[in-house]
Parts: C-alpha cells; sequence; structure tokens
C-alpha cells in the first residue's frame, strides 16, 4: 500500500563527485519497503514531476536513497541536508521476487547497483553480487556490501578497478562456479540488462531486470512509463519497475 | 466558520462538490484510492475510452516543461466493453458521479460507444473531439465545427438519458465558434480544455523528447489560456461548463468559477500530489466561506471584468 510521507534527512553524504546518499526518517513507509521497489520525491516547487528513486536499504523506520545528480531535480535533490524535509510516495511498484531456494546473483551497473543492496541483503538464500562501473572513481556501496557480508566481484569499463570489462562476464563466472544460484536480478542500463540477460539464458538460470522510463503520476493511473513486455505496453511504475527478463521486448 | 453548500448541478447531475478529476490523469480511480476514499470528490473522468482496446503510443509519452509536461500516452485503453465489465462495477460502489469519456475515429463508433454507456450506469459522458476523423485526412473533429456538431449529434442520438458533455480542443483560432455549433447540435455541456499542442527538444541529440514528437501540454502553464477559453465560452452559449487546464489549488478552480465554469476538474496536478483534488475542494470551500457565499456555485460567472 502506498502512502505519502513527509520524511525528515537523518543523514546526507556524498560519495563520489555526482553520487549522493540520503538517509530518511520514513516511518511505516520504510517498513513497508520491498527490494526493488521505489519512492517517487517531489524535488522542490520549481520542478512539477517528482523524481523515482530506487530503495537503495530500508531498516526499520529509515530508508535509504542513492542517486547521481543528473539534471535539475536531482542537482536539487543532493542539496538536502540533515534536518531538511522531503516530500515522499512509496513504496512504489512491483519489486523482485525471491525463488523458491537458492541463492540470488545480484547485478548492478553504475547507478543501477543501489537498489541492488537491499535486494542482496534480503534474500533468504543468501546472495553474491557482481558490480560494473564506469572506473575507480565511480565506486559506490562497495564497503556496504561487505558490511552485509554479500561477497562481490568488480569489473570496470577501463579496468581501474577489477575486472577490465563488462559485468555480464563476471556473471557467467559465477554461475560457472556456483550451481547454487537459482535466479538473476539485475539493475542498471538496458544494454548491461540485456547482456546479463543473455549470460544467465546461457546457464539456464531465470533472470529478472529493473527497467527505466520517464513518469508521470508513478502510481499506475496515467499510463505514461509504457515499456513492451510480452507484445503489450505494461507500466514501468506499477507492473514493474521489475520484469521477467525473458518477457521484456528487448 | 459558515457553511457553505458546496453542490453543484452540472447538466442535471447533482455532485456533492464542484471538483472533478480530468480524463486520463486518474485511470479509473484505483490507484488513488489507496491514498483516499476517491467519494471524496464530485466526480471523476475516466480514462479515454475507445471502441477497440489500444496499445497506445511508443515511449517516452511524457517530458517535462516549464510549469507543465507534454504527453503523448495515445488513449492507451481497455475499450469501452473491458471498462463496462471491469472497471465500472468498482466504480459504482463508490460516492462519486461517473463521467466516461469516448474517442472514436469516425461519429459512427462515438454514436455506437454512446450506445454501450446509455444503460451501463455511468452518470454522463465526455465526448472528446481532439481525435483525427479518419475520413477527413486525420483532421481533428474539434477543429472544424460542423464535424463538431455531426459528433455532437450521434452521441446525442445513442446516449438515451445520459447527459453529453462535449470536451473542448484548445487548438483552435476560435473556440466560441465550436462551442456555438456543439450547443446547437444539442450538447447538454461543454469541458475544456484539453492539452495545447506543444513540442521539446533535446538539444545535444537533437531529438524530440517524445516518441511521437510532438504533444499535448497541460499543468500549471496552461491555466491562463483555460480561464480566459472558459470565460470566452461562457459568454456564448447557455449550457454549462466544466473548466480545466492547469488547476492545481483552490485559488485556480475559483478563477474557473468566476470566469463561469460551473465545476472544474484538477489533472496534471494529481501526479505532484495525489492530494491535489481535494485540497481544492477544501480550499474553494475556505475561499467561499471567506467571501460569505451560502453557495459554492454563487462564484460561477462572478467575474466583473473591466
Ligand atoms: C524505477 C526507477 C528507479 C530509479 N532509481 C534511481 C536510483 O536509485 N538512483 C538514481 O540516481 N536514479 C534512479 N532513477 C533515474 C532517475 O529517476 C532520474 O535520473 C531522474 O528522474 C532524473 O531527474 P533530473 O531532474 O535530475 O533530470 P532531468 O533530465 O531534468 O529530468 C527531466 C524529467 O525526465 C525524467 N527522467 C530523466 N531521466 C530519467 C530516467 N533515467 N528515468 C526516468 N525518468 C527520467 C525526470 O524524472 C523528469 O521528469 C530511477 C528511475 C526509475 C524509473
Ligand atoms: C497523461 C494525460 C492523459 C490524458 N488523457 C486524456 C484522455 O484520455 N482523454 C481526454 O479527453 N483528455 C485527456 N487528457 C487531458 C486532460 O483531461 C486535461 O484536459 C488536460 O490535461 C488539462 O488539464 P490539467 O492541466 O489539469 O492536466 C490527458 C492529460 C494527460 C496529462
Ligand atoms: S507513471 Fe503513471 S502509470 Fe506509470
Amino acid at each position: 500500500m502506498p502512502m505519502q510521507n513527509i520524511c525528515r534527512v537523518l543523514q546526507a553524504e556524498q560519495l563520489t563527485a555526482d553520487v549522493f546518499s540520503l538517509l530518511l526518517e520514513a516511518g511505516a513507509l520504510a517498513r513497508a519497503a520491498k527490494p526493488g521497489q521505489f519512492v517517487n520525491i517531489k524535488c522542490g516547487e520549481g520542478n512539477l514531476l517528482r523524481r523515482p528513486i530506487s530503495i537503495c536499504d530500508a531498516e526499520g523506520d529509515t530508508l535509504r536513497v542513492v542517486f547521481q545528480a543528473k539534471g535539475e531535480g536531482t542537482r536539487w535533490l543532493a542539496q538536502r541536508r540533515s534536518g531538511d524535509e522531503l516530500d515522499v510516495l512509496g513504496p512504489l511498484g512491483h519489486g523482485y521476487d525471491y525463488p523458491e531456494t537458492g541463492k540470488v546473483l545480484v547485478v548492478g551497473g553504475g547507478i543501477g547497483v543501489p537498489p541492488m543492496l537491499l535486494a542482496g541483503k534480503r534474500a533468504p538464500g543468501g546472495a553474491v553480487a557482481a558490480v560494473g562501473f564506469r572506473d575507480q572513481s565511480a565506486c559506490i556501496l562497495l564497503e556496504d556490501f561487505e558490511e552485509a557480508n554479500i561477497p562481490v566481484k568488480i569489473a570496470s569499463d577501463n579496468g581501474t578497478v577489477g575486472h577490465h570489462g563488462f559485468v555480464d562476464a563476471l556473471v557467467r563466472e559465477y554461475l560457472t562456479e556456483d550451481k547454487t544460484i537459482s535466479a538473476v536480478f539485475a539493475c542498471g542500463p538496458r544494454p548491461m540488462l540485456k547482456s546479463v540477460f543473455t549470460a544467465a539464458k546461457e546457464f539456464g538460470v531465470p533472470c529478472f531486470v529493473s527497467m527505466e522510463e520517464r513518469m508521470g503520476c508513478g502510481i499506475g493511473a496515467c499510463l505514461v512509463c509504457a515499456c513492451s513486455v510480452g507484445g503489450h505496453y505494461r507500466h514501468v511504475c506499477k507492473d514493474g519497475p521489475v520484469f521477467n527478463a525473458e518477457e521484456v521486448d528487448w | 466558520m459558515k457553511h457553505v453548500d458546496m453542490s453543484v448541478n452540472l447538466a442535471g447531475m447533482v455532485m456533492k462538490n464542484p471538483v472533478v478529476v480530468a480524463s486520463g490523469t486518474y485511470g479509473f480511480g484505483r490507484e488513488f484510492n489507496e491514498f483516499y476514499d476517491i467519494s471524496a470528490l464530485g466526480g471523476i473522468c475516466c480514462k479515454g475510452l475507445t471502441l477497440h482496446p489500444r496499445e497506445g503510443n511508443p515511449p517516452p509519452r511524457i517530458a517535462e516543461t516549464p510549469s507543465g509536461i507534454l504527453n503523448s500516452v495515445g488513449l492507451q485503453n481497455p475499450g469501452v466493453d473491458g471498462f463496462i465489465a471491469h472497471e465500472l462495477p468498482w466504480l459504482r460502489q463508490r460516492d462519486v458521479k461517473i463521467i466516461a469519456n469516448i474517442s472514436g475515429n469516425t461519429p459512427e463508433e462515438y454514436g455506437i460507444m454512446c450506445e454501450k454507456l446509455s444503460d451501463s450506469g455511468v452518470d454522463m459522458i465526455e465526448v472528446n473531439v481532439s481525435c483525427p476523423n479518419v475520413k477527413c485526412g486525420g483532421l481533428q473533429y474539434g477543429t472544424v465545427p460542423a464535424m463538431t456538431a455531426e459528433v455532437t449529434e450521434q452521441a446525442k442520438k445513442h446516449a438515451g438519458n445520459v447527459p453529453v458533455m462535449i470536451k473542448l480542443s484548445p487548438n483552435v483560432t476560435d473556440i466560441t465558434a465550436i462551442a456555438r455549433a456543439v450547443e446547437d447540435a444539442g450538447a447538454d455541456a461543454v469541458s475544456l480544455i484539453n492539452t495545447i499542442r506543444g513540442m521539446r527538444i533535446d538539444v545535444n541529440t537533437r531529438r524530440p523528447i517524445l516518441h511521437m514528437n510532438t504533444g499535448g501540454l497541460s499543468g500549471p502553464a496552461v491555466l491562463p489560456v483555460a480561464v480566459r477559453m472558459v470565460w470566452e465560452v461562457a459568454n456564448t452559449v447557455k449550457i454549462p461548463i466544466l473548466g480545466m487546464g492547469g488547476v492545481a489549488k483552490a485559488e485556480d478552480a475559483a478563477q474557473m468559477m468566476l470566469a463561469g465554469a460551473t465545476a472544474v476538474a484538477v489533472g496534471t496536478a494529481c501526479f505532484a500530489d495525489p492530494f491535489a483534488p481535494v485540497k481544492v475542494r477544501d480550499g474553494l470551500e475556505a475561499i467561499a466561506a471567506a467571501q460569505g457565499l451560502s453557495r459554492v456555485g454563487e462564484l460561477t460567472g462572478g467575474v466583473r471584468p473591466w
């Protein structure tokens, strides 16, 4: 059940040159949050539309979001400080459904990494992670995965950290080594999601991906956030953002 | 605070308050009903229906603009039969007036849809004439008085006792000419404005943001255009007006009513704040009380032009 909460910022942190983290006092909204869901945040009076941001972590009444300052809305969000209040709608959308048994492999690319933290933490059968970044300076949340006892393999586009190349190579590595992995969850740019899906398919492991689309209402009423799945336009904010990669019309 | 009678009568349809939600911004009400009981509203203009289900346009379907949005959803909907079977039974259990919104490719399609809706239990039919007429090279019905009149006649002929409200397009040179044609053709009410055609381009990629290149502008940016058009139409026709376009707060709704609207619809504002229509209702009551009115309807047409 989605709700509207005025959330107080408990902690504001800058993680890299353009990535920021906010810890929010979100009450019932935080308690209801599930992995893969998102919140829709009002970013000042000047921006009419709310900005969808994935839930990176939720513990008790606190909720964490990690985002890249890109345009006007997220730049406004990056200027929030501890004690400020934010108008937040959530938790929204359909998140990740865990397999009955086995481990999950969570895969994040760039600013797609944040939601994989909660997805890994909540996995009933445990999780391993593969994360990809542009270069070493773009790395985020590595200590958080470590603290949660989730093993992480890293890839970077230029080889400044971890594997030199894309995350799908790490997906193949994991799926070769560890036969207890029964599902792959991924979030990141579309080409990355497609290549992760291709890798998972080679091993016959089901893959679930988080899709992105521009939104209006964020709650399933305006039909703006269309994404073609199974030959029909489904809606990222309500039917998704997580879809079975097998059904997505790539 | 002095008690204000908030009820209004829109072409025989009595609503407990003048606040309605605009077609396409509120679905069929289910999602918003998770935030509050939608019986708080006077009425709901449902998502635009077509004779057959439609998938709509490819994404992106939305672009943010200064104080507004452009959309090109393209009437994705379950079709009129799907609406009657799956959405209407749920809506009818709510204490809110139900306004079905229809779009057709031909005047006959409008007639068939009205026939289906006439004994379905909807309280009003809103006819969207901002759709291309496939018989006239895709020209929009709502831009030519004779074509709008033809659609109005078809709708009236098949709607039985259900009142028919024609939703006017602002993309015309003289909206009063269209309004007059619609009144003469027997419409019970008019609603306005639909979205204003617009475009936004990404300077770096040189691509329009919307996949359809152009779309419809709505939100606070269009409010003054909408108020002006409501005022012009109110000075032209006697049938009542449902005013919309950019209403985000009670003061905006009061402007619409002063310009001549009997009731007011809130659309895009619901995206920024799902509670916007409820806040508009409460604020409207406060404005009426502060001005010492006994009925909110006393605002209608109350503007004092220079
Ligand atoms: C389900 C979902 C989860 C997301 N989670 C995160 C996250 O955890 N961290 C993060 O940094 N980003 C996330 N994003 C992307 C984020 O929503 C956009 O970066 C943000 O909306 C950009 O807003 P802006 O004002 O900075 O940019 P502008 O370009 O000024 O925004 C203009 C409009 O376009 C929309 N828009 C622009 N880019 C995107 C995009 N990629 N996806 C959807 N809408 C967009 C904006 O919401 C706004 O309405 C997520 C997107 C979705 C759909
Ligand atoms: C996403 C979206 C979808 C819409 N769909 C319809 C529709 O199906 N039928 C219709 O008559 N108007 C439709 N409209 C127009 C609105 O009902 C309304 O006339 C317009 O948005 C102006 O009001 P606003 O500024 O309060 O949103 C749509 C508007 C938006 C933003
Ligand atoms: S954003 Fe409105 S339906 Fe998804």
